[in-house]
């Protein structure tokens, strides 16, 4: 008993049962039919949202003001850079992986160079270099649709048992990054940092370069996931990262990460991830229209952070 | 000194190089031309202007304008007092939002990008598809033809002198500031925070209901996306105008200016450049990096 309230006294655990709930009204509403298959479906789906949101977190924690909005862009180009690399040959596959991730990166630093050289807030700076980014996208780009090697299209969408391999790894990931925020010194100086950025410099943490590395992670992860988006939907777009801006932030926030900073969770990222990938799938369900499952999913993450109060006087 | 010019200087240094490139656009018609879109993003500025001033963030307001527009398009011309009730509403919407905000102490972040997938929502019901048609009396008025200066430099001087007045000239404006700048110090004299934070959102709303109508005067018709990318324009905007997102410090004037550069830099520039339209959302944030380089320089001379 004793332990059972000690777990519902964690945030991210709400995250998984709001998951639950909304998988048994489905359930219930098809009488059965398709539970397992919606499982399936949701992993899949939100892995994608999971690698961002993991990047997405990583800066949240740095304190009042970080956050990445040039995601959106990083996924879009960092797909067709991917796809173009790899150019429908399964020889290429990880080559095309190390240039989205290369791009991803390249991108991340560049947000930094900007907050750093410039002095301008993260958002503005992440926002000027989103609109550069979607303008070499789409210059780039140019309306091509190119196809993902077969075996890469194979691999996103390989499952074994009913789960999805991608979301096998990425769980491995978010355990490698769950070690990484509580147990290493990049993670435990993110944390200080967001916790106290004076007090993290004057206690000898190496401030520029723990931001450095946490833009630059995130925009690595951006990458990433745009070349394993373009595998998974086989075929890249400018347009492919769009709804990745809100849902990065919002499972984040929704996975009990403060957004004042130095507090994070990653276990709530899976569990928000599930939870609006399951809402979405149970909308669709229900039939609702496209504007009613809008305003559902607005109101939804409303009286989410709403319930879950804030912790923003952290400060 | 120089850096409250800044604003003023980037919007002149952006005049200088359509008139270099194009003399001939520097007359009435083609102000006129130019600066069309430029009301609407004025006031979409000053909306976000107010919820930064409470060192907030309105990730919503795009979304907010594409609604109004759409009931603009639809209601407010063939029932007037029905779409008079529902903007009047969710102006109120906006107020209960800054009233949640203050009491649970939530990430304003969090709460309008919430929204913003509301209003896009309410946005498709009212309008499925693109269409409709603005009120005759909102075309005739956007159309309006002024002697000697173009309607949109009247429209931004109005709306400047305006909010500068009532933001930075009255008593409670140095309340509403304040509570951006020291909330604590602010309680502590005995104003209620959760009121300046209602007014605050409220008039946040009020300049989105503007800005909406604005924009269909213009365009004629709506379109539930139309006003997607005002979310990103009315932020750029607002830190253009040298406004801070933290401490309250904001300048409707800067503001107002910030979105003139904007939709001047948007489209007209590039085009008398000939920037071929792949390159033109980069040359806004070429922009908006240029001047806040431009500013950090100029604040570590006067420092």
């Amino acid at each position: 008993m004793a332990s059972l309230r000690l777990l519902l006294a964690k945030p991210w655990v709400w995250s998984f049962i709001g998951a639950g709930l909304v998988w048994l009204a489905t359930v219930a509403f098809t009488g059965g039919y398709g539970g397992g298959g919606m499982i399936t479906a949701a992993l899949s789906l939100a892995v994608f949202t999971v690698i961002v949101g993991v990047g997405q977190m990583f800066v949240i924690t740095l304190g009042p003001g970080n956050v990445d909005l040039s995601l959106p862009a990083n996924i879009g180009l960092a797909s067709a850079v991917a796809m173009k690399v790899m150019d429908g040959n399964d020889a290429m596959i990880v080559v095309g992986l190390l240039a989205a991730l290369a791009c991803g990166m390249a991108i991340g630093a560049a947000n930094y160079l900007l907050i750093r050289a410039l002095r301008i807030p993260p958002i503005i700076a992440t926002l000027s270099a989103s609109f550069i980014i979607q303008s070499i996208d789409i210059s780039y780009g140019r309306g091509l649709q190119i196809k993902p090697p077969p075996g890469f299209a194979d691999f996103t969408n390989w499952q074994v048992f009913g789960i999805p391999v991608l979301a096998i790894l990425t769980v491995v990931f978010t355990i490698g990054a769950a070690i990484a925020l509580q147990r290493m010194i990049y993670g435990r100086s993110v944390l200080a940092i967001g916790q106290n950025i004076r007090a993290a410099w004057l206690a000898g943490v190496n401030v520029g370069r723990t931001r450095f590395l946490t833009y630059t992670l995130s925009g690595a992860l951006g990458g990433l996931d745009g070349a394993l988006l373009a595998g998974y939907f086989r075929g890249a777009n400018v347009d492919i990262g769009n709804e990745y801006l809100l849902a990065s932030i919002a499972v984040v926030v929704i996975g009990g990460t403060s957004v004042a900073g130095g507090k994070a969770n990653v276990p709530g990222v899976w569990g928000a991830a599930l939870f609006l990938v399951l809402l979405l799938t149970m909308l669709n369900t229900f039939g609702v229209s496209a504007g009613v499952r809008l305003v559902l999913t607005g109101l939804i993450i409303v009286g989410v952070i709403t319930a879950a109060g804030g912790q923003k006087a952290l400060r | 000194m120089l850096r409250s010019l800044l604003p003023a200087l980037s919007l002149v240094l952006v005049l200088l190089a359509i008139a270099w490139l194009n003399p001939r656009a520097i007359s009435y018609f083609g102000f006129s031309l130019m600066l069309n879109l430029a009301i609407p993003i004025a006031l979409a500025t000053i909306a976000q202007m107010f919820v930064i001033a409470g060192n907030e963030l309105d990730l919503s307001i795009g979304t907010f304008v594409g609604f109004v527009g759409c009931v603009t398009a639809t209601w407010l011309k063939d029932a007037p007092l029905i779409g008079v009730l529902i903007l009047l509403g969710s102006i109120g919407v906006y107020a209960l939002l800054g009233a949640l905000i203050h009491l649970r102490n939530l990430p304003s972040i969090v709460v309008t990008l919430g929204m913003s997938f509301v209003w896009q929502g309410l946005a498709i019901l009212v309008l499925p598809k693109p269409g409709g048609k603005a009120p005759d009396w909102l075309l005739s008025l956007m159309a309006f033809k002024p002697p000697l200066v173009p309607f949109p430099i009247i429209a931004a001087l109005l709306i400047a002198a305006v909010v500068h007045f009532g933001l930075m000239r009255t008593s409670y404006g140095v309340i509403l500031r304040g509570s951006g700048g020291n909330a604590a110090a602010l309680e502590r004299a005995g104003w209620s925070l959760l009121r300046t934070k209602i007014v605050l959102f409220a008039l946040a709303g009020l300049f989105g209901v503007l800005s909406g109508m604005a924009l269909i005067g213009i365009t004629t018709s709506a379109d539930a996306n139309i006003g997607n990318g005002y979310t990103l324009l009315s932020i750029a905007g607002v830190i253009l105008g040298g406004g801070e997102f933290v401490g309250g410090r904001v300048s409707p004037i800067g503001a107002v200016l910030g979105a003139l550069t904007l939709a001047l830099a948007a489209s007209p520039l590039l085009t008398f450049m000939h920037i071929p339209p792949d390159w033109q959302v980069a040359a806004n944030g070429a922009i908006l990096i240029i001047v806040l380089a431009a500013r950090v320089l100029i604040s570590r001379r006067e420092r």
